[in-house]
C-alpha cells in the first residue's frame, strides 16, 4: 500500500474514508463485536441483574452447564432438531429446484409459491400451523388419519413436539434453499451439458451425477451452512407454541437461554449458554469454509 | 424420450408441493372468516357457511390494538432500514472504492461480526440499555439493528462491480468524496439497495426475538410481538379472530414480496453465491 | 488551453516499475499521442497526469505551474475513458452538465428542491444548460439529450463522453484509447470528429493509444512507449522513416519494418547474404548489424538479396510478399504491385533491392551510414539516405 499513499489528495482521501466508515465502525463495536465480547467476559463472573457486585467466576458457570439436566437437554434438542430439519431442508429445496427449473411454464409461480413462506411472517405462521397440529380437527392429524396412520396431540406429546416444530422450521426454510440452488444451479454453463450430450451421455441421471451435483458443490455447501445456521437460532416457535415444552421435549438453545438470562435473571449463566450458542453456530461457518476450500477447485 | 408424461409428472410433484406449502396461509383465510362454531368442524370448508369476518377482524383490531402493532411495524421497520443505509453506504463505498490504511482490519472486522448471530449480543444489549433507561422504548426495539453487517458486505460486493472509470470519471469532474457516495454510488446502487431493503424489511417486520426481550407496553409492541400477545391472552379460545390478526400482520410482507419478488430473490441469491 | 510538462516520472507498482523516468512536453494546443502495447505504462502516466494516481518521482507541470499536489478537480483537465464513464442512471444531458454544476454551483444549490430556491440558481443553470446545448449540438447530440446511456449505440456514447469533457473548455484533454471500443467504420468517423473538435477548440490533446493507425493519422507527435520507456518522440513520419531504434521500428509500421542481419565488409561495406549493398559505415569490417528495410523499400531487381517466394497475401492493387533470405532463411516481407507478384509464384525465386534502409547496432540502437552513388540501386522508387 505504500507506493499509493503519495498520490495526490491521498491524505484526504483516507480522511474521507475515515470518516465514511466511522458511523458504522462505531456501531459495530457498539451494538456487535462489543457486546459479543462482553457476553464472553460475562460468562465467566457471577453477576445477575440488578447486583451491585460482580465476582469473578471463572469456569463456574460452564461446570454448572455441564452438571445441569436441563441443559443437557435443551443442547440435545436442539442438535435433533438441526440434525432433522437440515436435511430435509436441503434435500427437498434441491429437488424443488432441479423441478423448478426442468419446466417451462409456471416457474415464476412455483418460486412465489415456495419462497412466500420464507417472507411471512414466522411468528403468525406458527399460530396457523398449531392449528394444522390440533388433535382432532388439524389438517395434519386428518391427513394421518386419511391414510389410516396413528395420530396424536402433536405439540403436546413430547415423543413428537420437536419433530412437529422441525416440520414448521422446514416448512419455512425450504423456498430459501429452492431459491439459492436455483441461482447455483443457473450458474452452471449450459455448454456443459451440450458437451455431455456430444459425448454421450444425456439421461437425465447421467446429467445430474456428471454435471450439476458435481457443479452444485459449493451452492451445496453454503446453503447447507445457512439453513443449519438459522435452525440453531429456532426460537419463535418454541417461544410461542410450547415454551420448551411438554416435559422440556422442545427445551432448545435459545429458548434456555432467554429463560435462564432474562426470566430468571441468571445473566452470567445466560451469557455462558450464549457462548455455547456462538460456538456451535462458529463450528458451522468454519466447516463451510474448510469444506469450500477443499472444493475450490470447482470455482 | 418420455418428455410429455415426465414434465406432467414434475407439475403434479410442483403443484402437490405448492399445495403444501401454500395450505397455512389458505387455512389462515380461511378461518379468519369463520364463526367459532365453524372452526371446529369436523369436515373442512374452504369459505364459511355463515360468515363472520367482520366480527373476526373487527375483533381483532379491537381486542388488541392491532392497528398499533402495524404502525409500531412500520415506524421501526422504516428507522432502521434508513438508519442502516445511512451506515452501510458511505462504509461500503470506502471499503470498495478508497485507498487507505486500516481498510482490510475494517473489512476483516466486518466479516467477523458477520459471523455473530443476532441473539449473541442480546444479554450486553439489554444490560446497557437498562442502564440508560431506555428498555421498553422504540429506540430499544430500533438501536440494536441500526447497523447491518451484512448490508455493509453486500453494498461493498456490489460496488466493487462499479468500474473504477466512472469514479475516476467524478474526481475529474469536481466531485468530492462525499459527493460520490451520494450523487454515484447511492443512484448507481439503487438495485442492489432495493434488495436490501427488502430482506431489511422481511428481517425487521418479523423479528421476533430481540422485541420479546426489549419490550413489554402493548403500546410498542410489533407485529410478531402483538401476535404473541394476543395468542397469550386469548389461549386458543377465538381463532377467528386470531387469524384475522395474523392475515392482517402478514400481509403487509406478502404484498410486499409479490410486489417486489425479483428484488427480493435477488437479495437473496446476492448473498454467497457467486 | 495550456501546455503540459511531464518531468522525470517514475512509478512503480509493488515490484514491477511501470514509469522509468519518463519526461515529455506538451505544446499549447499540440496533439501528442503516446503509442504503445498494453502494460506498457502508457495509461499509468495519462493517469498520474490527470491527479488520479501518483508518481513516485518526477514532476508535472500544468503551463507555469506544478501541480502534482493537486487532486484532480483542482487540475482542470477533461478525460475521455475508454469505457467512456458515463453515469448510468444519469440522461445525457444530466451527464454533461455534471462538471459545469460541480463547478458553478455552491454545494447549497446544488442540493435537490431546496437548491433551486436559492438565489442565483436559476440564473446559473440556464447558463449551464446553454453550455450544454453549445457542447451538444456539435457532436449531434440535441436529439439524443433526455436519453440514458443505456439507450445509446456506442459511437453515440462516445460522443457523449466527448461532450461531457469540451463542455468545459479544460486545459487540456486527455484521451485513453477512447476509440477502442467502436468497431471500425464509426473508429473513422469518430476520428473525424476529434479532428473537427481539435480545429475548433484548438484543443491541448494527450491522447493514448495501442493502435500506431490512430496516433499516426491523428497526432502532430508521437511518443512510443515501451516498458514504462519513451523511446522516441517524433511526428509520425519521421517515427516511420527513421525509426531511433530497431524496437520502434519493428512496432511502428505494418507490416513491421525488415530486420536484415548483416555485416560490415571491406571498406565498411554493408553485406547482407553475402550481396554488398550500397551503403558504407564506419564500423570495423566483420562487426555484425542489423539492417532494417520497409516492405515497400524492398523492390525486384536484375541484383540484389536472393529471395525464395513463400506465401503471398493480396491486398487488392498490392501484395505482400513473404519470401525467406537465402543463406540464413530470414523471413522478409515485401510489398509489391499485383503484376510482380503474378511474375513470381510461390516456390519461385527473385532478387530484391533494399531502395532505402536504416542501419542498427546488435543492440538495436540506430547507427550512422552513408549511401554509395552507384548504378546498382534501382529507380523506381525515390532514395532515403
Amino acid at each position: 500500500m505504500a507506493e499509493h499513499a503519495r498520490h495526490p489528495g491521498a491524505r484526504a482521501e483516507a480522511i474521507a474514508a475515515w470518516l465514511l466508515a466511522l458511523p458504522a465502525l462505531l456501531l459495530m463495536w457498539a451494538m456487535l463485536l462489543g457486546p459479543a465480547l462482553a457476553v464472553l467476559l460475562l460468562s465467566f463472573t457471577d453477576w445477575s441483574l440488578g447486583e451491585p457486585e460482580i465476582g469473578w467466576a471463572g469456569l463456574g458457570n460452564y461446570l454448572q452447564l455441564a452438571d445441569d439436566p436441563v441443559f443437557w437437554q435443551s443442547l440435545r434438542n436442539t442438535l435433533i432438531y438441526v440434525g432433522v430439519s437440515v436435511p430435509a431442508t436441503v434435500g427437498l429445496g434441491l429437488g424443488a429446484a432441479l423441478l423448478v427449473e426442468s419446466v417451462g411454464r409456471g416457474r415464476a409461480f412455483y418460486r412465489a409459491a415456495y419462497f412466500l413462506p420464507v417472507a411471512s411472517t414466522l411468528l403468525a405462521m406458527a399460530l396457523v400451523w398449531e392449528f394444522m397440529f390440533h388433535p382432532t380437527v388439524g389438517f395434519v392429524t386428518q391427513g394421518f388419519r386419511a391414510l389410516g396412520l396413528p395420530t396424536t396431540d402433536w405439540l403436546q406429546n413430547p415423543d413428537t413436539a420437536l419433530l412437529a416444530l422441525a416440520v414448521i422450521g422446514i416448512w419455512q426454510n425450504l423456498g430459501l434453499a429452492m431459491v439459492l440452488f436455483v441461482a447455483g444451479l443457473q450458474g452452471i454453463p449450459r455448454d456443459l451439458y451440450e458437451a455431455l450430450a456430444m459425448d454421450g451421455a444425456d439421461g437425465a441421471w447421467e446429467r445430474f451425477r456428471r454435471v450439476t451435483w458435481p457443479m452444485l458443490g459449493p451452492a451445496l455447501v453454503f446453503v447447507v451452512a445457512i439453513i443449519a445456521i438459522r435452525s440453531f437460532q429456532v426460537f419463535d416457535t418454541v417461544a410461542v407454541l410450547t415454551e420448551g415444552g411438554p416435559n422440556k421435549a422442545t427445551e432448545v438453545l435459545l429458548h434456555t437461554m432467554v429463560q435462564e438470562g432474562f426470566r430468571f435473571l441468571r445473566t452470567a449463566y445466560g451469557a455462558a449458554i450464549t457462548v455455547i450458542f456462538l460456538v456451535f453456530t462458529l463450528a458451522v461457518t468454519v466447516a463451510q469454509t474448510v469444506l469450500l476450500d477443499r472444493r475450490a477447485h470447482y470455482g | 424420450m418420455a418428455d410429455r408424461s415426465g414434465l406432467l409428472l414434475r407439475h403434479v410433484l410442483l403443484l402437490l408441493g405448492a399445495a403444501v406449502m401454500l395450505a397455512p396461509f389458505v387455512l389462515m383465510l380461511s378461518l379468519s372468516l369463520k364463526p367459532p362454531a365453524e372452526i371446529f368442524a369436523p369436515e373442512f370448508r374452504l369459505l364459511p357457511v355463515q360468515w363472520a369476518a367482520v366480527e373476526d377482524y373487527t375483533a381483532a383490531f379491537t381486542k388488541v390494538p392491532l392497528a398499533r402493532f402495524l404502525l409500531n411495524g412500520f415506524i421501526v421497520t422504516f428507522c432502521i432500514f434508513t438508519a442502516q443505509a445511512l451506515t452501510a453506504l458511505p462504509m461500503a463505498y470506502a471499503l470498495a472504492k478508497l485507498r487507505w490504511q486500516g481498510r482490510d482490519t475494517a473489512f476483516l472486522l466486518v466479516l467477523a461480526a458477520l459471523l455473530v448471530p443476532p441473539q449473541v449480543p442480546a444479554i450486553p444489549l439489554y444490560i446497557a440499555l437498562w442502564q440508560l433507561d431506555l428498555l421498553n422504548t422504540y429506540a430499544a426495539i430500533i438501536l440494536p439493528s441500526t447497523i447491518s453487517v451484512f448490508g455493509i458486505f453486500l453494498m461493498r460486493q456490489f460496488f466493487r462491480t462499479v468500474p473504477d472509470d466512472l469514479i475516476a470519471a467524478a474526481r475529474m469532474d469536481g466531485l468530492g468524496e462525499f459527493a460520490i457516495v451520494w450523487r454515484i454510488m447511492l443512484p448507481t446502487a439503487a438495485p442492489a439497495l432495493a434488495a436490501f431493503g427488502c430482506l431489511s424489511f422481511i428481517w425487521n417486520w418479523n423479528e421476533f426475538f430481540w422485541p420479546y426481550i426489549a419490550v413489554q407496553s402493548e403500546q410498542l409492541m410489533t407485529p410478531p410481538l402483538g401476535i404473541a400477545f394476543f395468542s397469550d391472552t386469548e389461549a386458543g379460545t377465538s381463532w377467528g379472530p386470531l387469524m384475522a390478526a395474523a392475515t392482517v400482520a402478514t400481509a403487509p410482507l406478502v404484498l410486499a414480496f409479490l410486489l417486489a419478488q425479483r428484488a427480493f430473490v435477488r437479495g437473496v441469491t446476492m448473498t454467497g453465491i457467486k | 488551453m495550456a501546455s503540459v510538462d511531464l518531468i522525470g516520472i517514475g512509478k512503480r507498482f509493488g515490484t514491477t516499475e511501470v514509469l522509468r523516468d519518463v519526461s515529455l512536453r506538451i505544446a499549447d494546443g499540440e496533439f501528442l499521442a503516446i503509442l504503445g502495447p498494453s502494460g506498457c505504462g502508457k495509461s499509468t502516466l495519462l493517469r498520474i497526469l490527470a491527479g488520479l494516481e501518483g508518481a513516485d518521482r518526477g514532476e508535472v507541470r500544468l503551463g507555469d505551474a506544478r501541480v502534482d499536489q493537486l487532486p484532480p478537480k483542482a487540475r482542470n483537465l477533461a478525460m475521455v475513458f475508454q469505457s467512456y464513464a458515463l453515469y448510468p442512471y444519469m440522461t445525457v444531458r444530466q451527464n454533461i452538465a455534471l462538471p459545469l454544476e460541480m463547478r458553478r454551483l455552491s454545494a447549497l444549490q446544488r442540493l435537490p428542491l431546496l437548491g433551486r430556491l436559492l438565489p442565483g440558481t436559476a440564473l446559473r443553470r440556464r447558463a449551464i444548460a446553454e453550455d450544454v446545448a453549445a457542447a451538444a449540438e456539435p457532436l449531434q447530440l440535441t436529439h439524443l439529450l433526455e436519453r440514458r446511456p443505456a439507450q445509446l449505440s456506442g459511437g453515440q456514447r462516445q460522443r457523449v463522453a466527448l461532450a461531457r469533457a469540451m463542455v468545459r473548455h479544460p486545459a487540456a484533454f486527455l484521451m485513453d484509447e477512447p476509440l477502442s471500443n467502436l468497431d471500425t467504420r464509426l473508429r473513422t468517423e469518430a476520428r473525424a470528429e476529434i479532428m473537427a473538435l481539435r480545429q475548433r477548440l484548438g484543443a491541448t490533446i494527450l491522447y493514448v493509444t495501442h493502435d500506431q493507425a490512430e496516433a499516426m493519422a491523428m497526432a502532430d507527435r508521437v511518443a512510443v512507449m515501451q516498458g514504462g520507456r519513451v523511446l522516441q518522440l517524433a511526428p509520425p513520419q519521421e517515427l516511420y522513416d527513421e525509426p531511433a531504434s530497431l524496437e520502434v521500428a519493428r512496432f511502428v509500421g505494418s507490416p513491421p519494418m525488415n530486420a536484415i542481419p548483416a555485416r560490415i565488409g571491406a571498406e565498411g561495406r554493408v553485406e547482407a547474404a553475402g550481396f554488398a549493398l550500397p551503403w558504407r559505415s564506419g564500423l570495423v569490417p566483420g562487426t555484425q548489424v542489423t539492417l532494417g528495410v520497409r516492405a515497400e523499400a524492398l523492390v525486384p531487381a536484375a541484383q540484389g538479396l536472393p529471395v525464395r517466394v513463400e506465401r503471398v497475401e493480396r491486398l487488392g492493387a498490392e501484395a505482400l510478399m513473404h519470401g525467406a533470405l537465402s543463406g540464413s532463411g530470414e523471413m522478409l516481407v515485401a510489398r509489391l504491385e499485383a503484376a510482380q507478384i503474378v511474375a513470381h509464384p510461390p516456390g519461385t525465386s527473385l532478387l530484391l533491392m533494399p531502395s532505402r534502409a536504416v542501419l542498427f547496432d546488435a543492440g538495436g540502437d540506430r547507427l550512422p551510414m552513408t549511401r554509395l552513388h552507384d548504378a546498382t540501386i534501382p529507380s523506381s522508387e525515390p532514395a532515403y539516405g
